[in-house]
């Protein structure tokens, strides 16, 4: 992989730090009048998730990050790993646990995710911002509640719990905002 | 006095953190070419007016830095620059402090030194301290990987200072931090009770450097080597050398008064005056857009 300098950096490269393929989130400039420039990156670390700060002096060059994003349809699990499709060429990719995380909670089957690639080996799967999944169990809720108030928990089909209103009873499909974990709205029927 | 210098000349500066946007001379009666340099500031064209006798002089002046651009630098800035005859550091922060509480009303600025400030947020002297203890602290600090190979005492010191003590310092009021190291002291004057320490100082306010000034050194030996210094580390870190500017140096040999100067970055100081989080709100058309 090529080398990028600092003045490089910007928001969406991949570099690689602590042998770890990184995101860079914010790149900024750091210079006293009389004195050494830095610069000051935020960085995602893509297989930790962690973000944090590191300081270079300006100039410097780090080692860019094989890592791409690819769009595959979810098929299914054997339960040790996860099998995803590419729709144009066919060409299969599994997954495994580490690299899915909480996204398993969210994964649908012909769902359409981004999975990140390192070196070709899947690292994080990023399911849709929005699934529709079935209510397996909640509490029946009274009658004439529209929404507001705290809501119950629900268990999905996936085994994700997520708070609805007291109105959205077990059997129903409704859509869940992946990002939050929070209840979008019933699913169209 | 106000006066008004060149912004191109055919020296630039040796200082090793500061890139100069370089051109070319093609004059209509000589065939000879002239690499011309935009100034990093006004500071050595207002010192050879004030060895020829100018008195206390001011400037609004632009400067230019090549590779500095970011929320707060620009490559092309306004300065402004001023010299007092017969002040020495201190008595030329007390007018600045005039400037800054008229300006920004604020209340009167305190003063720290260099040392104090590090004792009190680092937990070490930054005039005793080892190479290794810096490289040790600058680890503990969280900046690992850039301290494990370093070997200069001054880049460390440099990375605490602007990424552990500015963002703490000068929040309510403005600072004047006073008494850098010697080996920070640009074209200040070693402190005569103190040679480990310079008569330099800088204005910090709500995280941003206002200010650099220097009770001015006039010892041309003392400048020669200090010129020579930076050329071999300019050398050193791979930057072309600097041509000194025989013209700085005659006047200086002439002899410069006993005086004090500052620079002030005016677009910061309009930004703490208007409350804008950045410099390019201060300005009709930032680098990215001119």
């Amino acid at each position: 992989m090529a080398n990028y300098s600092t003045n490089e950096f910007k928001a969406g490269l991949k570099v690689m730090l602590d042998g770890e393929p990184c995101n860079i989130l914010e790149n900024e400039y750091v210079k006293p009048g009389k004195g050494q420039a830095f610069n000051r990156v935020k960085i995602r670390k893509l297989i930790s998730g962690k973000v944090l700060e590191k300081t270079f002096r300006s100039g410097e060059s780090v080692e860019g990050a094989d890592v791409m994003d690819t769009e595959l349809s979810y098929l299914y699990t054997d339960g040790e790993f996860w099998h995803f499709m590419n729709n144009e060429t066919f060409e299969q990719i599994a997954a495994d646990e580490k690299a899915l995380g909480d996204s398993i909670k969210w994964l649908v089957e012909n769902d359409t995710c981004t999975i990140t690639l390192w070196n070709g080996s899947p690292i994080v799967v990023t399911p849709p911002n929005f699934v529709e999944l079935e209510i397996t169990e909640t509490d029946p809720g009274l009658k004439g509640d529209t929404a507001g108030t705290g809501g119950k928990p629900a268990t999905l089909s996936t085994g994700a719990v997520v708070r609805v209103p007291l109105f959205v009873q077990t059997g129903e499909v409704i859509r869940v905002d992946t990002r939050s974990g929070e209840y979008a709205s019933r699913a169209q029927k | 006095m106000e006066v008004e210098t060149p912004s191109l000349s055919q020296h630039s500066v040796t200082d090793v953190n500061l890139s100069a946007f370089k051109t070319e001379f093609v004059s209509p009666i000589s065939p000879d070419r002239k690499s011309l340099f935009l100034q990093t500031s006004p500071e050595y064209a207002m010192k050879r007016l004030l060895c020829a006798g100018s008195g206390c002089i001011f400037q609004l002046a632009k400067a230019f830095r090549n590779e500095e651009a970011g929320r707060f630098h620009n490559p092309e800035f306004t300065m402004l620059e001023w010299y007092r005859i017969g002040f020495d550091h201190l008595q030329l922060i007390d007018e600045i402090d005039e400037l800054l509480q008229s300006i920004l009303n604020c209340t009167p600025l305190t003063k720290n030194s260099y040392q104090e400030l590090f004792i009190q947020h680092c937990d070490f002297d930054p005039l005793v301290a080892s190479l290794e203890d810096l490289q040790q602290v600058a680890s503990d600090f969280g900046f690992a990987q850039l301290a494990e190979n370093e070997t200069s005492r001054d880049l460390l010191l440099q990375l605490l200072f602007s990424h552990v003590i500015e963002p703490k310092i000068g929040l309510d009021k403005p600072i004047a931090v006073t008494a850098f190291p010697a080996s920070q002291a640009a074209l200040a004057r070693l402190d005569p009770k103190d040679k480990r320490v310079s008569e330099r100082f800088e204005i910090y306010y709500q995280g941003i450097e206002l200010a650099n000034g220097f009770h001015e050194l006039n010892d041309i030996d003392e400048q020669y080597s200090r010129f020579t210094r930076e050329n071999a580390e300019r050398q050193a870190s791979a930057k072309d050398p600097v041509t000194l500017d025989p013209y700085f140096l005659s006047a200086l040999h002439h002899g410069l008064p006993d005086c004090a100067g500052v620079a002030l970055g005016v677009d910061r100081l309009v930004m703490l005056a208007i409350g804008a989080d950045s410099l390019s709100e201060t300005m009709a058309f930032d680098v990215q857009r001119a």
